[in-house]
């Protein structure tokens, strides 16, 4: 249909230049982004050496995969990736039990509680009582060093139950309710059999949002967790990217070994994050759109 | 009046009765929202006793703004304030326009596979943690290896710039990462916005003659103005603060005069030095001033745009 637009009405010389340089300064940003990501990548399969020595910066030189091998002889690299995945599994669990049935009853017109919750959830979300007082209550709860540090916290996040509750107002029509209940569906059997089935657009996106939040979690693993054998992959990360590297006195050989699996380990943690988005794209503009609508 | 109040009661009973299922689904939220976010909300009471986990809550002894007067006459508060207010306002300067623009510049795009490509891209780096984004930077930008290496090695420059322990350099770098993160994902929410621009209204617009840069500036700006305002109002609400995984993780020694922000101050004087009390009053702080912003630019904008977000 543009194409044709453009037919019709021919486009001036200034128009041309605009278009031209959108079109070049989107290439431009597109590059942008894409290079640093590109170059770790291609680092990675690198030898070091020729890294340090500028070899590396369009194609790869001297492939190999030995930092794959050696970040996957790392045995802290797998407890941390099983601790990550653990985490990531049960708060997205969690998040969607809690979060997507309280949306739910929010949603509903003639639920008596809406307006008063609504308030209290929303003084949730704007008002906290900072680090130390959740430091404190979670120690005094016995729950440092244990798995329900890293998911219950942050279990209810109520940006999430806001745009669930937003798409449920928009997405279920009343009619349908009103049909069910006269066919004597109570409002669990609703929720289940009837609103979730129509929902798959919001909990993958609610999924999603909570999925790459645990995954990427560093603070709430900073504070709770000291144990080695509990600490989720980016704290393994951090001790071996960003700390490793002040430490001084290693030799050579195991410098060089540790800058090789760095660029290994940055992609090791970061593809399965980046594969999920993919297979939600298309829900996730959305429910971008349904959150900024409220905000 | 007795008659209408037990007849409202039964009728609230009746209510109560039909919508059971209802206060069930809403009662786990309810739960965990009451114990992780509203107990820890005792912290600004705390911040005006002289905390002791051993003697409680009630038991510690109440000493009034003695751990506001001891922040503000300390050597490092004026230097951290300075600190988080430079860096917020630097970052919303940078990266509360850049997602518009190129929203603006996207939107002119009718290439769709070229358009596709330049959003999947640019979503991407949202994804990666603050930990891979700061070893990413690390990687980047040291001049004794990675990219920055490289090309210093390639040029054989003498005594190369060092942005990564340089204090002059540290709000660029923050910044600048910053931007090359979220910008694709900022401009969702406006590409959302732009696509629902009417296209009679470009036709009529392109009938009169007016030309691209015209039809984004009299058509595309004033409809992005709306959702503009808003999230300039929110991100008005949080300038105190400042991601704090990302300052603690990019702070080194050397930067440190630059980078130690009121987040990363709270975490070390708060939970490394465990002076509960006296964090909780720098929080209080910096949640007040927040509280402040959110309101003074509320009315600001309502003021200049009818658009507020309370």
């Amino acid at each position: 249909m543009k194409t044709k637009r453009s037919h019709g009405i021919r486009e001036s010389f200034g128009d041309r230049v605009f278009l031209f340089i959108s079109y070049a300064l989107c290439g431009l940003i597109l590059l942008a982004v894409a290079y640093p990501l590109y170059f770790v990548l291609i680092a990675s399969v690198s030898d070091p050496d020729a890294v340090n020595r500028g070899e590396v910066l369009l194609l790869p030189a001297k492939t190999s995969l030995d930092a794959y091998i050696a970040v996957f002889e790392e045995s802290q690299v797998w407890t941390g990736y099983r601790n990550t995945i653990l985490y990531t599994a049960l708060s997205v669990l969690f998040s969607l039990c809690i979060v997507m049935p309280a949306a739910y009853a929010l949603s509903r017109k003639d639920f008596p509680g809406r307006g008063p919750l609504v308030i209290f959830f929303l003084i949730a979300m704007y008002f906290n009582g900072g680090m130390v007082p959740t430091y404190l209550l979670v120690d005094s709860l016995g729950m440092t060093n244990t798995i329900w540090a890293m998911v219950l916290p942050s279990c209810v996040n109520v940006f999430h139950l806001i745009i669930a509750k937003t798409y449920f107002e928009t997405s279920i029509p009343n009619e349908l309710r009103e049909a069910a209940e006269l066919d004597g569906c109570t409002d669990f059997k609703f929720f289940i059999r009837i609103v979730l089935p129509l929902s798959k657009a919001i909990i993958s996106v609610v999924g999603v949002y909570v999925a790459v939040a645990t995954w990427n979690s560093y603070m709430n693993a900073l504070m709770y967790i000291t144990e080695e054998s509990l600490q989720p992959l980016q704290i393994v990360l951090r001790n071996i990217l960003l700390v490793a590297q002040v430490t001084s006195g290693q030799s050579a050989a195991m410098a060089r070994e540790s800058e090789m699996m760095k660029y290994a380990l940055i992609v090791v943690t970061t593809i399965p994050i980046i594969c999920v988005y993919p297979f939600v794209q298309k829900y996730f503009e959305k429910g971008v759109m349904i959150g900024s609508v409220k905000g | 009046m007795k008659r209408t109040n037990t007849h409202s009661l039964s009728a609230t009973r009746r209510q109560l009765k039909r919508t059971k299922q209802l206060w069930l689904f809403v009662l786990p939220a309810v739960v965990m929202v009451s114990i992780f976010n509203y107990i820890p909300m005792y912290g600004v009471i705390m911040a005006f006793e002289d905390f002791k986990p051993s003697l409680g809550f009630f038991g510690s002894k109440w000493v009034g703004l003695e751990h506001f007067v001891r922040f503000f006459n300390s050597y490092s508060s004026s230097s951290t304030i300075r600190n988080t207010i430079l860096l917020s306002v630097e970052s919303l300067l940078w990266t509360f326009p850049i997602p518009i623009i190129f929203a603006l510049l996207l939107n002119q795009i009718s290439h769709a596979r070229f358009k596709r490509a330049v959003q999947t891209v640019t979503y991407m780096p949202y994804f990666i943690s603050i930990v891979v984004l700061v070893s990413i930077v690390n990687l980047f930008l040291s001049p004794y290896r990675g990219f920055y290496g490289a090309i210093v090695s390639l040029l054989e420059l003498q005594d190369p710039i060092e942005p990564l322990t340089d204090p002059a350099f540290f709000r660029t770098v923050y910044i600048g990462s910053t931007i090359w993160q979220t910008t694709g994902y900022q401009s969702i929410i406006y590409l959302a916005a732009l696509s629902g621009v009417d296209p009679a209204l470009h036709e009529a617009a392109k009938i009169d003659g007016a030309s691209r840069w015209q039809r984004v500036l009299h058509i595309d700006l004033p409809t992005l103005m709306p959702t503009i305002s808003i999230m300039f109002i929110m991100a008005c609400g949080s300038i105190m603060n400042v991601g704090f995984e990302k300052a603690y993780l990019l702070q080194n020694k050397l930067n440190l005069n630059v980078s130690e922000v009121l987040q990363t101050y709270v975490y070390k004087v708060g939970l490394i030095n465990a002076q509960y009390s006296f964090s909780a009053a720098i929080n209080l702080f910096s949640t007040v001033i927040n509280i402040i912003m959110l309101l003074v630019m509320n009315r600001v904008v309502k003021k200049l745009s009818d658009t507020s977000l309370l």
